[in-house]
């Protein structure tokens, strides 16, 4: 941990001393000792691990103490050099036309296209905090998980923007204080209310329509009935398939997601089955025989009648601007393609 | 060789040594008569009821109606599609883990030896972690791609730990075999965690999920898979309670009375191996089933493997399709994973043998 801790101050001490040459000196020092404190040996390392630190502190403070008004004055400037975490985060970026500004995303990011170029700094469980910092970001956008590299960041003096779980709601939510934190209020603000506008207008096409009995397959072991998980009745993908005019049979069920039993599922006899599978490259020999699978249980009406659908797209699994594009998705299997407005 | 375990750790079958194998067939023959037809009893009551019971009422007479087609007949295919299928893998998986579990422990003589320690469930779980992991390379197999890769897995690991075990000696060091296989299972163990760390995180709950076992098989088609395999190592236990109780005295006694113990340590870890990587494969890794079972049944009816092991396998059968009862209905409409059910009901019940048994002596 606190080799950890002294290699954390070093990089940021190095990246200071990039930034401005003037303070060079101080905080190569703090540099080279952390890189120092590295190269000890263990049993030295323990000895002198106090006296180390209590240096490492001193030069942090002494090499942080004159650059902070500066930083002050970056607080208020709207961020240039932001990188997300957090894949949703990354499209409502681009949305709102921060997209150039997006300067590194995470290993799970694929749309919009340019973000196939950026770095990756890893993800949820793997942040790479080394290039994190190296990078120099004004913003971070990161998980409300990610605790502990938050207060690593904080340590050096980077923002950061915390994406909260989300229900439907709460996307237009995220979006414009997202699009607060990085200066475009506006045009979030807009994008805000063209997501509304367009969830309204297919709510409005299935007005007044049967809702259908709909499961919401989210996972299952490719090739037979076993290990279904399903869309409980929490959870943006749920709220999706309300507005699109579906359902849940399990939506009574208090969770985002849950394993169910082929017993259940021959229970709740729903009509329609829609399963959603995140940008999984399946060819349409796989698709088909993948919908056979649920030959095994004929007594569902949505067997019965052909109703069981694959949708494929990575935009069922990111809770951001796409949404409505998934919405209008369902919406289609739900009722006919008349739902389409695209 | 020094023997590993103290006679402490052995006592369960140490006493085994008193009654010269043979000597008393007629008694032998009556116990094994009362204790497989009170198991196997309590095997088919378990197996009969447990399609009954579930969180749907179903009516019996509309099960069997021949009157009402199939396809349309939710109460028979609740029956026999949601339940009797469960029921069916879970006494396969209890019969081959518990008995397993016997021959693993007098194999390697030691009451702590379950179907796992020789590492053939952590190769069954890489196997079938790569499966979930990169699907797209067994994509093109008729089969479901997890229960085959599982199995491969198994039979890997088992490849390995008796190269091993028989690399530098004539014989099958039990020692050896004990020591590889744990070893094994650390590092197929850092295996598995390195591929869940690479995958994305829906695949990481796949792989759990695996990990925590599953009966829910829906189709019988896995079993039938897993049967031939486990009716072969169970034709091969059939030869091995006289030389296993030999073998738990020592090794030397065992040559001394005429036991081919290499012959005998050879076929009890290859069909143990065997039993469980089919169980496995069918039904995950799912724990206590192996060392719970073989020690209560021990408590029972005594230490002589002619009783223990055939005992075992009926009492394995009836107490997972039990568990996998209680799996679910507890939560229903949410399946409880059965490996943490046979572990809440195991572990605390295996403490408690063993402080009761501390206490007995």
């Amino acid at each position: 941990m606190n080799a950890r801790w002294s290699s954390v101050v070093g990089r940021w001490a190095l990246a200071l001393s990039e930034r401005s040459e003037s303070k060079g000196l101080v905080a190569g020092a703090g540099a080279r000792l952390a890189a120092g404190a590295r190269s000890l040996e263990p049993g030295a390392f323990v000895d002198r691990a106090a006296f180390v630190l209590a240096l490492a502190a001193v030069s942090c403070l002494l090499a942080c103490g004159a650059p902070s008004r500066d930083r002050d004055a970056d607080r208020s400037r709207p961020p240039t050099r932001i990188i997300s975490l957090v894949p949703a985060a990354t499209e409502m970026l681009f949305a709102m036309g921060a997209g150039p500004r997006v300067i590194a995303v995470s290993s799970f990011d694929h749309y919009p296209p340019p973000v196939e170029a950026l770095p990756r700094v890893g993800a949820l469980l793997d942040p790479d905090i080394e290039r994190i910092i190296a990078l120099r970001p004004d913003l971070v956008v990161l998980f409300e998980g990610q605790v502990e590299l938050r207060e690593k960041l904080a340590q050096a003096g980077i923002r950061v923007f915390v994406y909260p779980r989300p229900t439907l709601a709460d996307i237009v939510t995220t979006l414009r204080s997202l699009g607060r934190q990085v200066g475009l209020g506006e045009r979030a603000d807009r994008e805000a209310d063209a997501i509304e506008s367009q969830l309204d207008a297919v709510r409005q096409k299935v007005k007044g329509l049967p809702p259908p009995r709909t499961m919401l397959v989210i996972g299952r072991e490719p090739g037979t009935l076993r290990n279904i998980f399903v869309s409980g009745g929490l959870g943006f993908l749920s709220d999706a398939l309300t507005i699109a005019g579906g359902a849940n049979v399990f939506g009574s069920v208090r969770r985002e997601n849950l394993q169910v039993t082929t017993e259940a599922i021959l229970a709740s006899q729903p009509d329609v089955i829609v399963e959603v599978v995140a940008s999984q490259p399946w060819r349409a020999a796989d698709i088909e025989r993948e919908k056979h699978v649920w030959d095994t249980l004929p007594s569902l009406p949505a067997v019965r009648n052909h109703r069981v659908y694959l949708l494929m797209g990575d935009e069922f699994v990111t809770p951001g601007p796409r949404i409505v594009q998934g919405a209008r998705e369902l919406s289609d299997v739900l009722h006919g393609t008349h739902a389409t407005t695209r | 060789m020094p023997h590993e375990t103290s006679s402490e750790v052995r006592r369960p079958m140490s006493d085994v040594g008193r009654e010269p194998a043979g000597a008393n067939l007629p008694s032998v023959r009556r116990r094994l008569i009362v204790a497989t037809t009170a198991f196997g009893a309590l095997a088919c009551i378990a197996c009969l009821a447990a399609p009954l019971v579930g969180p749907t009422p179903i009516h019996l007479w509309r099960v069997f109606d021949r009157t009402i087609a199939f396809r349309d007949n939710v109460d028979a295919q609740i029956f026999f599609i949601a339940r009797l299928p469960r029921a069916l893998a879970g006494a396969l998986v209890g019969s081959a883990l518990a008995a397993s579990g016997v021959v693993f422990q007098a194999l390697l003589r030691n009451p702590l030896a379950t179907p796992f320690t020789l590492g053939v469930s952590a190769g069954a779980a890489l196997g079938a972690i790569l499966a979930i992991t990169f699907p797209l390379a067994l994509a093109a197999l008729p089969v479901p791609a997890v229960p085959l890769a599982s199995f491969a897995g198994s039979l890997f690991a088992v490849g390995i730990v008796y190269a091993l075990a028989t690399a530098r000696r004539l014989g099958l060091s039990t020692h050896v075999l004990l020591l590889a296989g744990v070893t094994l299972n650390a590092f197929f163990s850092a295996l598995i965690l390195f591929v869940q760390y690479s995958a994305d995180q829906s695949q990481t709950v796949r792989t759990v999920r695996w990990l925590m076992g599953d009966l829910d098989v829906a189709t019988y088609t896995p079993i039938l898979a897993a049967l031939p395999f486990t009716l072969v190592a169970f034709a091969a236990f059939a030869w091995l309670p006289r030389s296993l109780n030999l073998l738990a005295v020592g090794t030397d006694a065992a040559a001394a009375r005429g036991v081919d113990v290499l012959r005998t340590q050879r076929l009890a870890f290859f069909s143990a191996s065997l039993a469980t990587g089919a169980a496995v494969s069918l039904g995950g890794p799912i724990g206590f089933i192996g060392i719970v079972v073989p020690h209560l049944v021990r408590l029972l009816v005594g230490s002589d493997h002619r009783i223990v092991l055939p005992s075992s396998a009926l009492f394995g059968a009836g107490f997972l399709v039990a568990c996998d009862v209680l799996a679910r209905t507890l939560l229903a409409p949410i399946e409880l994973p059965v490996g943490i059910v046979t572990a809440m009901i195991g572990g605390p019940f295996f403490l408690w043998l063993l402080v009761r048994q501390g206490g007995g002596r």
